[in-house]
């Protein structure tokens, strides 16, 4: 009876120290000798894995930070969620000095609401923007304009994003956009633009890409850029912030100073702006009741 | 009869083949043409008029630049009124000759009479040269421009001539009224392609489904030498190059090849009408027979039809939009795409309009993919769209790249066949595309 158990136990027991044996040496010659750094940077990392930097995974950007810091520069490299205070513990980890990186944000430039530009074709194949983009012009007919379909709702990893039914738009929660910009890759007609967060906030945009001729434009959708230029008169001399190319203002970001000119005098309230702009002067034709453009709330 | 066939996939839609017995008649001319300089595959013709310059019927107005594009010819007479972006069938803008029609006056070069010119004076390069003068695209909807095909490169070997006659979309009969009117042009014109290609041997095939033109053309092709007439079955994709090349020769074109690649070249039966009148009447591509159909239209017709007419005005002619109308397709129901607006001009691809009503073009909501396979037995290209689509899902195009997405050529019958209604085409297609897109980056580093 006993060796029924021994025996068994026995050569188990064998096996399993020989197994051990045979383990320890083999990881101790295959053993891969791993910088240290990678886990410290890896630690200081959100952990978000989204891809915002380019690279797979937040460990991905670990690896590449700690061989950029071995070639002594690491400043090509950011990580978009952490932004600098991620980026400057990172420096202060592995002793280099890290320039200050502007924190950014994503901001949607269409204006075409259901109000605004109506829907006046209808799709009804496969619910994505990058399918209905290379099929037709969309259903409110604007070439450039958003579809509604919320191909950048679904590649948000955030939560920033949602599709407001109201508008047929998405809408961006600057609170939580990280400006990973996988949403402005998603977007097969670059509608969603990366721009810094600027001072306290304040940030000011065109609302548009389209770039037909206002005439054209104005025929689908009431919020278009015409390309008027007012805005670029507007703008104070010493700033110069505004270009017009292709029947388009854009708004150079570095060089607005979001005193919010430009807004007032925009025929088609095509520009956008996270503040209160100034009200316009009240003057014989410009009544007070003037409506004052909509901002777009903070949240 | 021996009916040939592909031997993998495909699918049988209702024919609904409305349309079938009505003969062609010309449309009437348009109050304003528009013409687009895009109507090819490829590169768009350069415009060679300007605002105010008086034009003929087959008045050269933009030239074909680049190895694969084609010219574009006047189809009417009048003043040009400007070149300006014109919305074409997807809603997007493109540049188009805008011309006010007055008269109809031809340029004085086109022979406009109608006895039958057999025989080929021009030779083989004067031919090619011709077909490319001439702008002549392949009209079964691909517009592919014509010429190129027949600039065989050094070390091809070609042996077969074929003939695509057989117009297996459901709906379309403009190339059925095509050969049982214009049999004899389009007989020559086939050996004119002939003589191009330097082959002996030609081949039309016709789908068992239009039996009076498979008689009349076999009994007509006795009087040419080296042109057959191939009865095949009532199967959809039939007209696909190379599924025609497969039924009619027993030939496989490998994935990435090209029908050259196999010995033979493959023109659509318009096509070959086109090159006729273009080699002996001396008559630039600037007409087609466009079918109108749709089972609530009042009147259905087979129009010749000049470029650049507006839709809405042969809608107009048939009686106007019917009440319950959802869709105007361009083309084929199983190919074709659906229109934005009736006001879009005619092109050298319009081979139909359909008008679908509400019934017809609803939509069912996609369900889950249940691994029933009807689309891998249906695809004739032996894909596996659901794999596919799913990759499509995921974005992960180097392995629909070894899936082989990119020999796919839209044909549409996984979706027509799937019982879930997925939209497995739309996903095919954008993984196709993209599969294309790396493939170019890849070529350029």
């Amino acid at each position: 009876m006993v060796d029924v158990i021994l025996y068994p136990v026995i050569m188990l027991g064998a096996v399993a120290g020989i197994s051990a044996i045979l383990l320890f040496l083999t990881a101790k010659k295959f053993h891969v000798e791993e910088d240290p750094r990678i886990d410290t940077v890896a630690a200081l990392l959100p952990g978000a894995n989204c891809g915002g930097c380019g690279y797979p995974g937040c460990r991905g950007l670990a690896e590449a930070i700690v061989k950029a810091a071995d070639k002594g520069d690491i400043g090509g490299l950011s990580c978009p969620p952490g932004g600098s205070a991620a980026m400057k513990a990172i420096g202060d980890a592995l002793g280099m000095a890290v320039a200050e990186s502007e924190p950014m944000v994503a901001v949607l430039r269409c204006n075409g609401t259901h109000e605004k530009a109506p829907r006046t074709l209808k799709y009804d194949g496969a619910p994505k923007c990058v399918i209905a983009h290379t099929v037709f012009v969309g259903e409110k007919g604007c070439p450039n304009g958003c579809l509604g379909i919320g191909d950048c709702v679904t590649v948000c990893a955030f939560g920033a994003m949602y599709m407001d039914d109201k508008t047929g738009l998405p809408v961006i929660d600057p609170a939580k956009c990280v400006a990973c910009g996988a949403c402005a890759k998603a977007c097969p007609r670059r509608i969603i633009e990366m721009r810094p967060k600027g001072r306290k906030d304040r940030r000011v945009w065109v609302d548009c890409v389209n770039t037909e001729k206002g005439a054209a434009a104005m025929k689908y959708c009431k919020a278009a850029c015409i390309g008027c230029g007012k805005c670029v008169k507007e703008c104070p001399e010493k700033v110069q912030a505004i270009t017009l190319a292709n029947n388009l203002a854009y708004i150079d970001p570095k060089k607005c100073i979001a005193c919010g000119k430009c807004i007032v005098v925009c025929p088609t309230k095509a520009i956008h702006a996270t503040f209160e702009p100034p009200q316009p002067k009240p003057a014989a034709e410009a009544p007070k009741t003037a409506e004052a453009p909509k901002a777009t709330p903070a949240a | 009869m021996d009916l040939k066939t592909f031997k993998i996939g495909g699918v049988h839609p209702p024919e609904n083949k409305l349309s079938a017995g009505l003969p062609i008649e010309a449309a009437e001319l348009p109050k304003r043409a528009f013409i687009h300089l895009g109507q090819h595959l490829g590169a768009p013709a350069k415009p060679v008029v300007q605002k105010g310059d008086k034009v003929k019927v087959g008045t050269l107005i933009g030239t074909g630049e680049g190895f694969i594009s084609a010219s574009v010819h006047s189809s009417v007479s009048g003043t040009v009124f400007g070149i300006d972006d014109v919305v074409d069938a997807s809603g997007y803008k493109r540049k188009a000759v805008i011309i006010d029609v007055a008269g109809d006056e031809w340029e004085p070069a086109i022979d406009r009479s109608p006895e039958l010119k057999k025989e080929i004076a021009l030779d083989q390069k004067a031919i090619v040269e011709k077909i490319k003068e001439s702008g002549i695209v392949g009209l079964g909807g691909a517009t592919f421009p014509a010429h190129v095909k027949y600039m065989v490169p050094e070390g091809k070997k070609v042996d077969t001539l074929l003939i695509n006659a057989v117009e297996c979309e459901p709906y379309l009969t403009s190339d059925h009224r095509v050969m049982l009117e214009r049999a004899d042009e389009v007989l020559v014109g086939t050996q004119i392609l002939m003589k191009a290609l330097g082959v002996g041997k030609a081949i039309v095939g016709i789908e068992a489904n239009k039996p009076d033109a498979i008689e009349l053309l076999s009994r007509k092709a006795k009087e040419y030498t080296g042109i057959a007439v191939q009865a095949l079955k009532v199967q959809y994709p039939q007209g696909a190059e190379k599924q025609l090349i497969k039924a009619c020769l027993n030939r496989e074109v490998p994935s990435g090849k090209l029908p050259l690649d196999v010995g033979c070249v493959v023109n659509n039966v318009g096509t070959a009408l086109a090159v006729y009148e273009a080699v002996q009447k001396n008559k630039p591509l600037f007409e087609r027979v466009v079918t109108m159909t749709g089972r609530k239209l009042p009147k259905k017709a087979n129009f010749l039809v000049r470029v650049g007419t507006p839709i809405s005005q042969l809608i107009t002619a048939c009686g106007g939009i019917p009440e319950g109308t959802a869709k105007f397709i361009n083309g084929g129901p199983m190919m074709g795409k659906a229109m934005v607006s009736p006001e879009t001009p005619v092109t050298k691809g319009t081979s139909g309009v359909i008008l679908v009503d509400e019934s017809e073009a609803k939509r069912n909501a996609p369900g889950d993919c249940i691994r029933c396979a009807k689309c891998v037995s249906a695809c004739p290209m032996g894909l596996e769209p659901y794999l596919i689509e799913k990759q499509a899902e995921y974005a992960l195009w180097e392995e629909a790249e070894k899936e082989d997405a990119a020999d796919c050529m839209e044909c549409g019958c996984c979706q027509f066949t799937c019982p879930a209604a997925r939209p497995l085409l739309d996903n095919v297609r954008l993984a196709k595309a993209n599969v294309m897109r790396i493939r170019r980056e890849r070529s350029k580093k």
